[in-house]
């Protein structure tokens, strides 16, 4: 390098180009630890792309206000904000103080997740609904015990029914969540949670009655002159939580899987290496199974795969996933997943991407400003999430295998507009095992808890950790995710996880059974012995309400509370609303929970102490706030450890 | 005898990073004012759009608004070939848009990075609000901060008010331990945004 640079003359502009694309390379070596990251970081620079790292830098400073949580913008006398120094106002125009501000913010957040959620809930409740109406004729039931299961939980009549018959009352049941009048709570609620949580749930009046019912209470309580107190607001919010935990989100997982198949461990492949420069390559991304899995489906289909052929894709036609909607596809058919959501960008900056097929959430709007920088179209599908510049082409649910066809097409068309010579796929992809849904799991355990309960008892494994969410920007990319994943695998806790967290280990190695090396020597007996990975897999963000299930059934087995249980759950790297939801059905159900990011909360201590502190008091469960994984990883051995003191359990 | 206007030097910013939230209230501001309807929800739909003088940058661990030191003798005038940065009578150094001819001299000259050249081929700056200044208006930067990071007044006042509070600090023990005045005890209380930063040590990658 250096002999080189002399043989420039200094001040040349070849030299001068190198000095600044070595800086660069600080810059794009700096933001993640996947290999694939930097690669394409410089390509999309070289190719005029803009990434959400560069929008990060330039949003620089990002407004403290923001930050703190104490602006708010709830009515026409503000925008208000309070001085975090103390100096300026310490109170909005209505008198709202920062307690106030910062409680009413955070719960809107939380409101926006849960809707976001449950909404996507909604959308599969009507196409499943549509099974037995007849309408949904693309649709069908794959797991009928899954069905049946459903239904006795729900009180529902079983034995002796068609299927359809059946599909058709739990559906109702189902919609019913959404917007049933009383005060009764709610049905999955009643069926999934156990009984003690659910006596704690009465006893602080945060039983939910109505998904949609919690998710307007809280937008009516923050309206100007509502709700001003930080603990009722808070505590609203976890009632909304729950209702979006166990029974908005629960409802989508437990559909879907009756729908689509409950997941079992599959073996498939994760990172951007899983494009391929011989085939069309469609990129799905989003998070409703109910588009991804008929693309995948139709993507096999015989007459597009010859198109793809005769247009010189002599690979046929490669769909790859991204975000949850990857995860959906990846933990039922092993449908290779591209990466978590900072990569959606990259994806298309390799310059081999033909379409990037979407529903909603997670799907940032930039996506079609790097498409224009390619070939690659963009396509929505919903009639909820149009973006800009991309082509919409409304996913019809009556339709949908044909719908999905011509989506397809649009993709294999547009092969022909690929420019080879501005395609660049990185090399790096790792091997996963992903699927463990809660039956996939008991399958695993030989049809009973007991051998885990036992192995928890022995002190073999010390704890379950469910890790989830979100990868952001503000920390380096992954690098929590492993970090915290490796620290805790490494004193045998067994981690369960979903969403992004699940692509961060997939890329990184650690969904394999041979990680059990990495494990603890208890933790590794125990994985070697069932032939599983020390970290699983369980799907999509919504899908944290197996793990719900799971804790359900673990404290059941061992007549104790979920409180009880030495657990914890972690958002390392979270971003988005609907972690906000996560993390507060977490606490709420009685978790310790770790967030990796700082929520906008600082500005007000009273409502830190109510999250960090008293909900313990209330429901058993509370947020602690730590980016450093390390730091975190000891937070939750102590915690664990002070849970196996109380139950007796050796430490 | 004519009235000798009143000078730039009576009258300081003084500009506290510890207290900068880094809202940019002071950008918008800037830009409103430099436009020309001077109102905010008129000026967002001006063309050309109105651009702050000022910036608000995270250095070293805290927001710095950074704007023109107006210094003496000042640079960016030495500088200038055509005359177009100058000084006012007041003593502030303001661009004539007229007299500039784009070529950014004065921008490696200013030891601040603060001219910002501009869309239109010229240099634009700070010009310490010197029509608000006229009618006795401290400058819109400073009248938009909401939390006192910027602060304006009559210099000595200002710097009084500084040597009381850094007194007290002192005095109290609650700043850093200066080598006559107290004994040290402990640290004045972080501000939430400073302990915002630190949180991040160890995962953040940029600044």
């Amino acid at each position: 390098m250096t002999a080189s640079v002399e043989k420039e003359k200094p001040g040349s502009e070849r030299v001068y180009e190198r000095l600044m694309r070595a800086a660069r390379r600080e810059f794009y070596e700096s933001v993640s630890i996947d290999p694939t990251v930097p690669q394409l970081l410089e390509k999309a620079e070289m190719d005029g792309a803009e990434t959400a790292w560069h929008r990060y830098l330039a949003q620089q400073p990002q407004c403290g206000f923001g930050l703190l949580g104490v602006c708010c913008r709830n009515c026409n006398m503000g925008p208000c904000r309070i001085d975090p120094f103390g100096y300026g106002p310490q109170k909005g125009v209505c008198g709202a103080t920062a307690d106030t501000i910062v409680a009413r913010n955070l719960m809107r957040m939380l409101a926006a997740g849960a809707a976001a959620h449950s909404d996507h809930a909604r959308d599969i409740v009507e196409v499943f609904k549509g099974i037995p109406e007849g309408w949904a004729k693309d649709y069908g039931i794959k797991d009928p015990d899954k069905l049946r299961g459903v239904a006795q939980a729900l009180g529902l009549e079983v034995e002796g029914r068609e299927l359809n018959d059946i599909a058709k009352e739990v559906a109702e049941v189902m919609e019913w969540e959404f917007g049933k009048p009383g005060e009764e709570p709610l049905k999955l609620v009643e069926a999934y949670a156990p009984k003690k949580r659910k006596d704690i749930w009465r006893k602080v009046g945060i039983m939910p009655r109505a998904i949609d019912r919690e998710v307007t209470e809280i937008m009516h309580r923050t309206h100007m002159g509502v709700d001003a107190d930080p603990l009722t607001l808070i505590a609203q919010g976890l009632r909304c939580a729950l209702a979006d935990g166990w029974s908005g989100s629960m409802m989508a997982t437990l559909l879907s899987d009756v729908m689509f198949g409950t997941p079992k461990p599959i073996r498939s492949v994760a990172n951007l290496g899983v494009l391929r420069e011989d085939a069309v390559n469609i990129l799905v991304h989003g998070h409703n199974p109910v588009l991804s899995m008929k693309i995948a489906e139709v993507a096999g289909d015989p007459e597009l795969v010859q198109m793809a052929r005769e247009l010189g894709a002599e690979g046929g036609i490669n769909v790859v996933g991204m975000c949850c909607t990857g995860n959906e596809i990846l933990v039922r058919l092993g449908v290779p997943v591209a990466g978590n959501l900072l990569q959606q960008e990259l994806a298309i900056a390799t310059g081999a991407l033909e379409a990037v097929i979407v529903d909603y959430q997670c799907i940032m709007p930039a996506i079609v400003d790097v498409a224009s920088c390619y070939h690659t179209k963009v396509i929505t599908t919903e009639p909820k999430a149009h973006i800009p510049g991309a082509i919409h082409v409304e996913f019809d649910k009556a339709n949908a295998t044909e719908t999905a066809k011509k989506i397809v097409r649009i993709a294999v068309e547009n092969f022909k507009n690929r420019n080879p010579e501005r395609v660049l796929i990185p090399k790096e992809k790792s091997e996963l095992v992903a699927g463990f849904s809660v039956e996939a799991i008991l399958e695993a355990l030989g049809g009973s808890l007991e051998p885990l309960a036992d192995a928890l008892k022995a002190g073999k494994i010390k704890g379950i950790v469910g890790i989830v969410g979100c990868v952001n920007p503000k920390v380096k990319h992954d690098h929590s995710h492993v970090t915290l994943t490796k620290e805790l695998i490494k004193r045998d806790v067994l981690i369960v996880g979903t969403g992004c967290w699940g692509i961060a280990m997939g890329k990184h190695g650690l969904l394999l059974p041979e990680a059990a090396d990495l494990a603890g020597p208890g933790l590794r007996e125990i994985c070697k012995a069932l032939g599983i990975p020390p970290a699983l897999h369980m799907g999509s963000c919504v899908d944290c309400s197996r793990m719900l299930i799971a804790l359900a059934a673990l404290a059941d087995h061992l007549g104790v509370d979920i409180s009880d249980l030495p657990a914890a759950g972690s958002a390392p790297e979270w971003m988005s609303e609907k972690a906000v939801s996560i993390g507060s059905y977490f606490v709420a159900s009685g978790l310790l929970v770790h967030l990796g990011t700082v929520p906008p909360v600082l500005g007000s201590k009273k409502v830190v102490e109510i999250l960090t502190d008293k909900a313990e008091d209330l429901v058993g469960g509370k947020f602690f706030v730590e980016p450093d994984p390390a730091k975190a990883a000891e937070v939750i051995m102590a915690h664990i450890a002070e849970k196996r003191r109380a139950l007796g359990w050796p430490e | 005898m004519a009235t000798v206007p009143p000078s730039y030097l009576e009258y300081l910013i003084y500009v506290d990073p510890e207290r900068c939230v880094g809202c940019r209230s002071c950008e918008i501001a800037c830009a409103v004012e430099h436009s020309s309807s001077k109102e905010l929800f008129q000026a967002v739909f001006e063309d050309p759009t109105p651009r702050p003088r000022t910036k608000v940058v995270p250095a070293a661990g805290v927001y710095v608004p950074m704007r023109c030191m107006h210094c003496d003798p000042a640079p960016c005038v030495e500088a200038c070939p055509t005359g177009a940065m100058h000084r006012t009578e007041e003593g502030f150094v303001v661009s004539d848009l007229d007299r500039c001819i784009g070529c950014r001299t004065c921008l490696l000259a200013c030891p601040f990075g603060h001219p910002t050249y501009d869309f239109r081929r010229k240099v634009v700056k700070c010009d310490h609000c010197v029509d608000r200044f006229r009618v006795g208006l401290p400058p819109a930067c400073v009248e938009a901060c909401p939390t006192g990071a910027l602060r304006y007044g009559r210099a000595e006042e200002i710097l009084d008010r500084e040597k009381v509070r850094r007194a007290a600090e002192m005095v109290l023990g609650l700043a850093e331990a200066a080598v006559v005045y107290a004994r040290p005890t402990e640290r004045a209380p972080r501000s939430p945004l400073a302990s915002l930063r630190e949180m991040y040590g160890t995962v953040r990658w940029s600044e």
